[in-house]
């Protein structure tokens, strides 16, 4: 390092502003003491630190919500904090501690070390902060392959399980392609924005807004075109989006529940984070290119998520399916973002309400997996209200919200993604997902309909079911707030009318 | 705008979902079945004060009690604001007529886990109050859903034959017509460029700059077939007898009911005000749909049936038939007709299905086959199901007959033909309902009626039952008698806008 940089930093020192994420770091770290220095009775409740940490953490961003660094790009512009960015942390935050709930239930019956997993979803969620903040492309791909490498780890971490370690190869393959596409595509970006026969090229185009300006005054180069849709499908992988779907249903199925709703809410709202990014701030220039490309995404994500989760009988492949038609619905508020100021709030609404409602579902998930993970079949859930009303009604919330129910919080999410579109004027889009959603509510119905309306045969059923785990009082606290919060939201959906700005 | 301290139109919808909550966060039984009664009680108490001080209340754009409540999404032009017009209020009083009857029969029914079917119930019922109250077309929209989803599990878990299938049916083409409306609905919001959901900001905008004649046209379609599916507009009826056959009785009355009425509700209160010119070329349609679909074919399907519930269910598609009719007049005088049938048919028909569940209790089936020679055991029972059945067909001294009368003279001046097709509708209607209460009470005893009635002996209608029963027949009467008591309001309504 030269000398004289020292002192440039010293004087910018901006580590400051990345507290959140060091924290999380920190907590991680302080979880591997724990576990060194703690005796083995005491190890159990490493855990209850780390999701108290948290909370406490998550509380504090709240409160240093509108900070000074608001507004302003730090580390030589690798990161930009925005409001959008505060929120991203929030949530992932929140998603943090949820998967810890989880994972507390389901690890319970593997015999795996446990603090090791914790650790590593304290990481990812501070890379996916990150993510969420980057503008730059090269802060941008390392935080998504810390994501996705952390998350290679997870998906494969009960290795006993033959269904879970082709999750982990299948993810393994797949994210390795998704990430090849995404760095191709930055390269013949960076490539083309250097070439110094071309107006306004820059070396430094790395930098979100050198390359915006780049784009701008070249708004027809093919090799920038080619770049642009190759850094859309990369991204599109971590989305789930059609047609970069296909490693979902297996992946979700033979992964460990808590890391399905993992990949199922954190990593596609990653995902989302890092495509508005690059929508809002780099590809403007390029509408004629990114509009059309995500349009057909977006209709054909819509539908063939759908029309694949008709068919399904286990829950975990049916969610991760029916993740994707939301993915298709999230992609056309982030389409009728360059329009309508409406879309971002109605993106970060719509991620939030998918969370807790996504969460609930999980969380009655883990109540009725057994020791085998992956097998967690729609029969499994028949006769559930008789013998656990209050999961199924946290199940009836959640699905009921993913279905857009009102007066669930998803509801509200949907209606107004759907008022951005129109707005934006995506007329045939949004008869697609209107079809959609009227088609979802078949198997969402399907599902219920097995909690609430068949009762359960033992005798008809060739494969026991799972031993189903009763609800202790700090699930049914994390249930009850979880499915309350979807109601509360869906009446009274100015609980984030401020934070969101409309 | 300041707050009233007593606003009858948000207790009348926040009483039922406070103790729909209260239930849910595990009040005992017997205290959930006592609150109930108070529960149930309040809309009606707050529908009857509503209706006796409409006429001197202050009104704005004709509204009365107008309120509103912040939720937050004001940014967007949402706000829970509430009121009365003079359509509004008739339905709005029905409404707490037909949940009272719907609610004291559930509580006194020996439906399996009652807590969570009066839970259930009240959550419809408070969305049903809010559907009429409700100024704001967001709102609209939200509590005719959130009244909606109570009916898809109650047909589900509390229902009888074919109960998941006819529960699957219903969730689906009442989504899909839910969803349809919602649409038109985005859409009038956005194109009118008014920036607010409220109607009245809406109809003030869209007077002073009209949308263009042809995107009127669409988007009436949009609304006219989202509504109309909700209504079971032929031919997307086949969710509604299939439901209402396997719906447990207190949840058909309501739906069948009040919920039924939302889409005619919508028609009326946002598309035809809203776009003038959007029914002209949907008109002739229309009519003809409601006249040979609803009225004729639905007619003699529900002369066809054995089967009491359903026949109940096909006549109430019959009867929309005639709603739709009024609709396509556009005129004052047909739209008036139809909220008056809307209020009549609301009552008749709750009081339809209340009975048949009654005679269910006694007789085992719902089968008219095995019934007959009831008359003789249970007389009452036979002079109240009479007196529904005529309502229903719409005699002289009932609600129903001034509905269908005004239909029909407005339809004259529509058009003579559709007019007769309407008319020949009420002898169709004659023949089913007549023969339904000839097989059901008198002539002789069915051979399965006479081993049913060996087995338990028949009881004439218990005070229990007879308490809603007389509530719901003294409304039909009183406006039947005293039509002046709805037409004074409906017509204002109509006349200033």
């Amino acid at each position: 390092m030269s000398p004289s940089l020292l002192p440039a930093l010293a004087a910018n020192n901006t580590w400051f502003a990345i507290w959140p994420e060091i924290s999380l770091g920190c907590l991680a770290l302080l979880l591997l003491v724990l576990e060194i220095i703690l005796p083995v009775s005491a190890r159990r409740h490493i855990p209850t630190v780390a999701i108290l940490g948290q909370l406490v953490l998550f509380g504090a961003v709240l409160a240093d919500f509108h900070n000074g660094y608001v507004g302003h790009e730090t580390f030589n512009g690798l990161l930009r904090h925005t409001e959008g960015g505060q929120i991203m942390r929030l949530f992932f935050i929140l998603c943090s501690v949820l998967v810890f709930w989880l994972a507390r239930l389901t690890l319970a019956r593997q015999t795996m070390p446990k603090i090791e997993f914790y650790n590593i979803v304290l990481v990812v969620s501070a890379a996916m902060m990150l993510l969420a903040q980057s503008n730059h492309f090269v802060m941008l791909f390392v935080a998504l392959e810390t994501v996705t490498i952390g998350l290679y780890i997870l998906v494969s971490y009960t290795r006993s399980n033959a269904l879970t370690l082709e999750a982990g190869l299948k993810y393994l393959i797949m994210g390795a392609l998704s990430s090849a596409l995404l760095l191709f595509g930055i390269v013949l970006l960076y490539g083309v924005a250097g070439n110094s026969a071309l107006p306004a090229h820059s070396g430094g185009a790395m930098h979100f807004p050198e390359l915006a300006r780049f784009l701008t005054a070249n708004p027809h180069n093919s090799i920038a075109a080619i770049g642009i849709v190759l850094v859309l499908a990369g991204l599109a992988f971590k989305i789930g989006a059609f047609p970069f779907q296909i490693w979902i249903p297996d992946v979700y199925q033979g992964a460990p529940t808590p890391i399905t709703a993992f990949l199922a809410v954190g990593s596609k709202a990653a995902g989302f984070a890092a495509l508005l990014a690059v929508m809002r701030n780099v590809f403007p220039a390029y509408e004629w290119l990114t509009t059309p490309v995500l349009s057909i995404m977006a209709g054909a994500t819509i539908i063939f998520g759908n029309l694949a989760a008709l068919t399904q009988h286990n829950v975990k492949r049916l969610i991760g399916l029916s993740g994707v038609s939301h993915a298709g619905f999230l992609l056309l508020g982030v389409l009728a973002v360059a329009h309508t100021p409406l879309a971002l709030g109605a993106v970060y609404f719509y991620l939030f309400a998918y969370l807790l409602a996504n969460f609930a579902v999980f969380g009655v998930m883990v109540h009725l997996a057994g020791a085998n993970d992956p097998e967690q079949e729609l029969e499994h859930y028949s006769g559930l209200a008789k013998q656990d009303p209050f999961l199924a009604a946290v199940l009836a919330v959640g699905l009921g919200s993913l279905a857009g129910i009102p007066p669930l919080a998803g509801f509200v999410g949907k209606f107004l993604i759907f008022m951005a579109a129109y707005q934006a004027g995506f007329h045939g889009l949004l008869a697609i997902a209107i079809i959609g959603v009227v088609i979802s509510i078949y198997y969402y119905f399907g599902w219920l309909r097995a909690a609430f309306f068949e009762e359960w045969r033992p005798s008809t059923e060739l494969a026991p079911r799972p031993e189903r785990t009763p609800a202790n009082w700090s699930s049914k606290l994390a249930a009850a707030v979880l499915a309350l919060a979807s109601i509360a939201v869906g009446f009274c959906p100015g609980v984030f009318g401020h934070l969101l700005h409309w | 705008m300041s707050l009233p301290l007593f606003d009858p139109l948000l207790i009348a919808i926040v009483a039922p979902l406070a103790l729909a909550l209260a239930i849910a966060l595990g009040l005992p039984k017997r205290w959930s079945v006592r609150l109930a009664y108070v529960a149930f009680a309040i809309p009606l108490l707050m529908g009857l004060h509503v209706w006796w001080h409409f006429a001197g209340a202050a009104k704005d754009h004709g509204y009365a009690f107008v309120t509103r409540y912040d939720t937050g999404l004001s940014g967007l032009g949402i706000a829970l604001k509430l009121g009365v017009n003079g359509i509004a209020m008739p339905l709005f009083v029905m409404a707490g007529i037909v949940g009272f009857a719907a609610g004291w029969y559930a509580i006194n029914s020996a439906a399996e886990r009652l807590k969570i079917y009066l839970m259930l119930l009240l959550i419809m019922q408070g969305g049903l109050m809010g559907i009429f109250a409700s100024v704001d077309v967001f709102y609209f929209y939200f509590f005719h859903e959130l009244a909606l989803i109570p009916t898809f599990i109650m047909v589900g878990v509390w229902g009888g034959r074919d109960r998941i299938y006819a529960a699957m049916k219903m969730t689906i083409y009442l989504t899909l017509g839910a969803m349809l409306s919602l649409l038109g609905l985005i859409a009038v919001y956005v194109k009118s460029g008014a920036h607010s959901f409220d109607l009245m900001v809406l109809h003030d905008t869209l007077a002073a700059t009209p949308i263009a004649v042809l995107t009127q046209k669409h988007f009436f379609g949009c609304l006219l077939f989202g509504f109309g599916i909700l209504v079971s507009l032929w031919p997307f009826h086949t969710w509604a007898p299939l439901g209402y056959g396997a719906a447990p009785s207190s949840n058909a009355m309501l739906h069948a009911g009040v919920l039924k009425k939302f889409g005619l509700y919508g028609l009326i209160q946002i598309a035809l005000p809203l776009l003038p010119e959007g029914l002209a070329p949907w008109a002739k349609g229309l009519a003809i749909l409601a006249a040979f679909g609803n009225v004729i074919v639905i007619g003699l399907v529900t002369i066809a049936q054995r089967d009491l519930k359903q026949m109940i269910g096909y006549s109430s598609v019959m009867h929309m038939g005639y709603a739709f009719l009024g609709i396509a007049c556009g005129t004052a005088l047909g739209v008036s007709g139809v909220v008056f049938l809307m209020v009549a048919h609301g009552l008749s028909v709750a009081l339809l299905f209340l009975l048949a569940t009654t005679i269910h209790h006694r007789t085992q089936t719902f089968s008219m086959d095995d019934m007959g020679g009831l008359g003789q055991k249970a007389p009452v029972m036979a002079a109240f199901f009479a007196a529904a059945t005529f309502a229903s067909i719409g005699l002289p001294g009932f609600g129903n007959f001034w509905g269908e009368l005004t239909i029909f003279v407005a339809l004259w001046k529509f058009s003579p033909g559709f007019c007769a097709v309407a008319v020949a509708g009420v002898i169709l209607s004659a023949v089913y309902g007549l023969r339904a209460v000839a097989r059901v009470f008198y002539g002789n005893a069915s051979p399965a009626a006479l081993r049913q009635a060996e087995q338990t002996p028949v009881l004439d209608l218990t005070w229990m039952e007879r308490i809603p029963a007389l509530l719901l027949l003294g409304a039909l009467l009183f406006i039947g008698f005293c039509p002046a008591s709805l037409t004074v309001a409906i017509n204002s309504a109509l006349a200033s806008r």
